[in-house]
């Protein structure tokens, strides 16, 4: 039987999750044996391949560019794990919904700046109206909170899913 | 004073006329999760986590404004309750904005406790994401009211103990917000003795002592009364 297949991916998050995944130390060594790394932060892939088992995503929906990647990811994983505050709740990333993006992109953009203050052009993915999290979106199998998920927590998600089994994260971890 | 014999959660437990079925559970050990509840406060039933199920009725009872009956069985643990419990808790979460990671109440808050203790993952309900004001006007505490979850604990700490009934709540439903005086700014209320009881009482991150946050530490240096070098200066 072949190993099942992993992905990970950032999106609209401060990449402290990823750094929590890799903070489970030797524990690393037992998981990357027991899985395939097909996609993510961690590995040189540029596009999302299909058949994944699982994706773990870190990060709020917060641009166009986030979108996109989100019905990539989902429509090739079979369970799309939210980790992290920013995916479960939109966290800080949602903290300008309330603002709106072209006030806050003319603060940070234009108020804000001394040398050539200019909007963001093309190459920059649009800020979508608001920062949503994952499951507002598509449709999420394992929902992990925290800010960011312990390193203990993320390895029993993943050596359960791994296993065939599936995650409790209730009463096991709190928001923040 | 009479004494009435009940069961709750199916044990035989025994309380005083007029006393309530939190009360008694507590006293007993069974129990039962509160938010707006603080023992040496009167109750008001606000946050309805404290549900239970009496036998014959179809209603749910809130324990902490209920008093007991003879005979009465209450049930405390159902997956109907627990629904509810979960469901208001995620109410509370969706309906301010409550963002944990960045709460001065991080890891010391008791409605980021209460969703763990109920089994809350996520939100199905869409965020409110209101426009909500922090008053930063009085010298020693804040009021954030992205963090309030209106249990009103302030407001009765502040007319039942203190006595100067500065705190209140105006206007209704999602629009509800927690003002000082007559609507106020808090640092402007005349009423306010300063005392801090409401920020010691408050479940969330709601209420605040100022200088705990980064880059707020002053020092008090007419502390050290001795010391001559910091003569005429305030930092």
């Amino acid at each position: 039987m072949s190993k099942p297949r992993l992905a990970t991916i950032w999106l609209d998050g401060c990449s402290g999750c990823h750094m929590s995944l890799l903070d489970m130390d030797e524990r690393l060594f037992d998981i990357t044996e027991r899985v395939d790394i097909v996609y993510g932060a961690l590995v040189d892939v540029k596009e999302f391949p299909e058949d994944v088992d699982v994706t773990l995503v870190e990060g709020a929906i917060s641009s166009e560019d986030d979108l996109r990647k989100i019905y990539e990811v989902r429509r090739n994983t079979r369970v799309l794990v939210s980790l992290g505050d920013c995916a479960v709740t939109s966290n800080v990333p949602g903290m300008r919904n309330q603002i709106g993006p072209a006030a806050i992109l003319e603060r940070a953009y234009l108020e804000n700046v001394t040398i050539n203050p200019q909007l963001p052009g093309p190459m920059v993915p649009r800020l979508l109206a608001m920062s949503r999290p994952v499951h507002a979106v598509v449709k999420v199998d394992v929902f992990v909170p925290g800010c960011p998920p312990s390193a203990d927590l993320i390895h029993s998600v993943l050596d359960d899913l791994i296993s065939g089994r599936v995650p409790v994260t209730a009463g096991v971890t709190c928001f923040g | 004073m009479s004494v009435l014999t009940l069961t709750i959660e199916g044990r035989d437990v025994a309380g005083q006329t007029g006393h309530t079925i939190l009360q008694v559970a507590r006293e007993n050990g069974i129990a039962i999760p509160t938010l707006c509840h603080l023992q040496g406060l009167s109750d008001v039933g606000a946050c309805r986590l404290c549900v239970v199920e009496v036998e014959g009725q179809r209603k749910l009872f809130p324990a902490c404004v209920t008093t007991i009956d003879e005979g009465m069985k209450v049930t405390v643990n159902s997956e109907r309750l627990a629904a509810h419990r979960r469901r208001i808790v995620e109410l509370l979460f969706t309906e301010r904005n409550h963002i944990c990671s960045v709460c001065v109440a991080d890891r010391n808050c008791e409605l980021q406790d209460l969703a763990v203790e109920v089994g809350l993952t996520h939100f199905d309900l869409p965020l409110l994401s209101p426009q909500a004001v922090v008053d930063a006007t009085h010298e020693r505490f804040g009021i954030d009211h992205n963090r309030c979850v209106l249990c009103t604990r302030c407001v009765r700490v502040c007319d039942e103990i203190e006595g100067a009934h500065t705190w209140d709540v105006m206007g209704r439903g999602t629009e509800a917000r927690l003002i000082t005086d007559m609507g106020i700014p808090w640092g402007d209320s005349n009423t306010c003795t300063s005392c801090g009881k409401c920020v010691q009482v408050c479940p969330t991150g709601a209420l605040f002592e100022k200088g705990r946050s980064v880059a707020e530490a002053r020092r008090r240096r007419p502390y050290l009364p001795y010391l001559v070098a910091h003569e005429g200066r305030t930092r």
